[in-house]
């Protein structure tokens, strides 16, 4: 009886693990293999040892590029989660006309990133975009968003606060889950709006936190689209944009593997990325030890 | 308990629950109407861009380059629409991204439902072991994976078709996986259990039990994969060569390479494409952002 159960859980989680086999685990040894090979797609791959690897070292496009993405994780993740945690406590908040506005703030998620990416190149227009009309009305400077290399990563972020849909979604369910009877308690006790948030929500929800940051960081890494499309000039894709600030990692490695077929070195990229991943969320999980609190422990 | 209370326990509800209705004091009156200002506020944010996405597609070249920039416009016109069905085939994009999308629906629907029902509803040694694969697996970036299949379609020549996109389709996906486990594991197993003893075979109770409970998840993951297909660039950038062939974020793309800053066409075109997602959205939207707190994940 055990044994056949195990068949028949084999058998019903078949078409998964026969996938897995297909698309990534033999992938992801090939990829092992092709990145100690200069491989062009045309000639057979030739064996380089440790060669791609050593390039990447003194490759200073490679640093930038890496560079580029650190820098929208480090800065991005964070202020785009902190946008929607702000738009969660708001979606949370009891008036009639509630769906309404979840809506409002859900709806850019939905539209196709092509779309979204080429809509904020006309809002970021230097001369003739809304945004910068309206810092012009606030008083503002208005940067060159999209030509000035120190700006192109801020409006990648910029881009990247409308469509926290999804985060603020899964923010919203987490602070349903918290017993309303702990605020109770604590307004009894005298505390005021930002102690209840900051010592019953903000430990309630923690788990909720350490798993989008992790997310959103290990999407973030893979950042390409926004990029590619935000640097994209006519007849001239994969650009990198002003001094190759839009660089990011994910646009590299598309460059030379993709652009100019150098698929062992951009094999070697990818095993890079994939330690980078491991070693940020390890981090992570490290760092956030002692800062996360799990009910029922 | 019935089996529908269970499930409905089991999805918690971000929009279920009527707020409760204040009492009009004074002092609540104004907390209220700080609420609406700040909801307002919010809200106005995010939709501003789809204002101005709309506004300029509606106005001739003359009125979009105005400085300052400016919402209204004395002379709408629909030209911009008209420009952007004469540079590119349109229905003939939105034709492809369908069809990729509804192959990846019917793929995704049963592949990860199938996987879903090993992992929530078989008891079997190794299983949660083949859980913990699965969500790694999400992990993985892209990237690592993405050079060796494309050298594997490119040798057996099936680049430049749309097997690539939809083949991996017919073999579940992590993040559909997790979150149909997740839902089965709501369905009681008593209700499974009396029909295993009533000699019914596990395919049988997945396909007459377990998947009609389940019809919220599946909606949800029907819209997701739907979504994913429709607005997925890189793939199609990737394996798609003829025009002929294009997505409409391909066909979008290539036409801002051939006539780059034609901002009206543009944004027409940009609207255009995002219409059917948002309606599939308005419609499906309960489900929708039920899945996404299940997973965690868009």
């Amino acid at each position: 009886m055990a044994h056949r159960s195990v068949y028949r859980g084999l058998l019903f989680a078949s078409p998964w693990i026969v996938g897995f086999l297909v698309f990534q685990l033999v992938p992801i040894i090939a990829s092992a293999y092709y990145s100690f090979t200069n491989f062009n797609l045309f000639q057979d791959p030739q064996f380089v040892g440790l060669h791609n690897y050593q390039r990447l070292t003194s490759d200073d496009l490679f640093w930038k590029s890496l560079f580029n993405t650190v820098y929208l994780t480090v800065f991005g993740v964070p202020i785009s989660l902190t946008a929607a945690l702000v738009a969660a406590l708001a979606l949370n908040m009891r008036v009639r006309g509630q769906w309404f506005f979840r809506t409002v703030v859900f709806l850019p998620t939905v539209v196709p990133v092509v779309a979204a990416t080429y809509i904020w190149r006309w809002l970021l227009n230097g001369q003739y975009g809304f945004v910068n009309e309206a810092l012009a009305a606030a008083h503002l400077g208005q940067p060159l968003w999209l030509d000035d290399p120190p700006w192109t990563k801020p409006a990648l972020i910029l881009m990247s606060l409308w469509v926290t849909g999804s985060a603020m979604i899964v923010f919203l369910a987490a602070l349903q889950d918290v017993p309303g009877i702990y605020y109770e308690a604590a307004t009894i006790d005298g505390a005021g709006m930002w102690a209840r948030f900051r010592h019953i929500t903000i430990p309630l929800i923690s788990p909720v936190i350490l798993f989008e940051t992790i997310i959103a960081g290990i999407f973030t890494l893979q950042y390409f689209t926004q990029a590619y499309l935000l640097s994209q000039t006519r007849f001239n894709a994969a650009s990198g944009g002003p001094e190759n600030s839009l660089l990011v990692y994910g646009l590299y490695l598309f460059q030379q593997g993709f652009v100019n077929l150098n698929m062992g070195y951009a094999s070697a990229m990818a095993w890079v990325l994939l330690f980078v991943a491991l070693a940020g969320t390890l981090l992570l999980l490290r760092l956030s030890r002692n800062r996360v609190f799990y009910a029922g422990e | 308990m019935r089996a529908s209370d269970a499930v409905a326990v089991a999805i918690r509800s971000p929009n279920g629950i009527l707020p409760k209705v204040e009492q009009p004091t004074l002092r609540r009156a104004s907390a209220l109407a700080a609420r609406y200002l700040v909801l307002c506020g919010i809200a106005a944010l995010y939709l501003f861009p789809f204002v101005v996405v709309v506004s300029t597609s509606l106005k001739p070249p003359t009125e979009i380059f105005s400085l300052p920039p400016r919402l209204g416009s004395n002379h709408w016109t629909l030209d911009n629409y008209r420009a952007a069905f004469e540079a590119m085939p349109f229905w003939r994009y939105l034709f492809n991204t369908a069809f990729i999308s509804t192959v990846t629906v019917i793929g995704q629907l049963f592949s990860s439902s199938i996987v879903a029902y090993s992992l929530a509803k078989i008891r079997w040694r190794g299983r949660d072991a083949l859980l913990i694969l699965i969500v790694a697996t999400m992990m993985l970036p892209p990237q690592v994976t993405m050079i060796p299949v494309y050298i594997a379609w490119n040798r057996i020549g099936l680049t430049g078709t749309y097997l690539p996109l939809l083949v991996p389709q017919f073999f579940g996906n992590a993040f559909f996986i997790f979150m149909l486990r997740q839902f089965f594991r709501g369905i009681p197993e008593e209700l499974l259990d009396s029909a295993r003893l009533d000699g019914a075979s596990e395919l049988r109770i997945y396909w007459s039990i377990v998947l009609p409970l389940a019809r919220p998840a599946l909606v949800a993951l029907a819209i997701f994969a739907f979504m994913w297909a429709w607005t997925d660039f890189l793939l199609p950038l990737i394996y798609i060569n003829d025009p002929q062939q294009y997505t409409l974020s391909i066909g979008l793309y290539s036409f801002f390479s051939e006539h780059g800053v034609a901002w009206g066409a543009l944004m027409a075109a940009a609207t255009l494409m995002s219409a059917p997602l948002i309606v599939v959205f308005l419609f499906g939207q309960r489900q929708f952002l039920q899945g996404i707190a299940f997973t965690g994940i868009k």
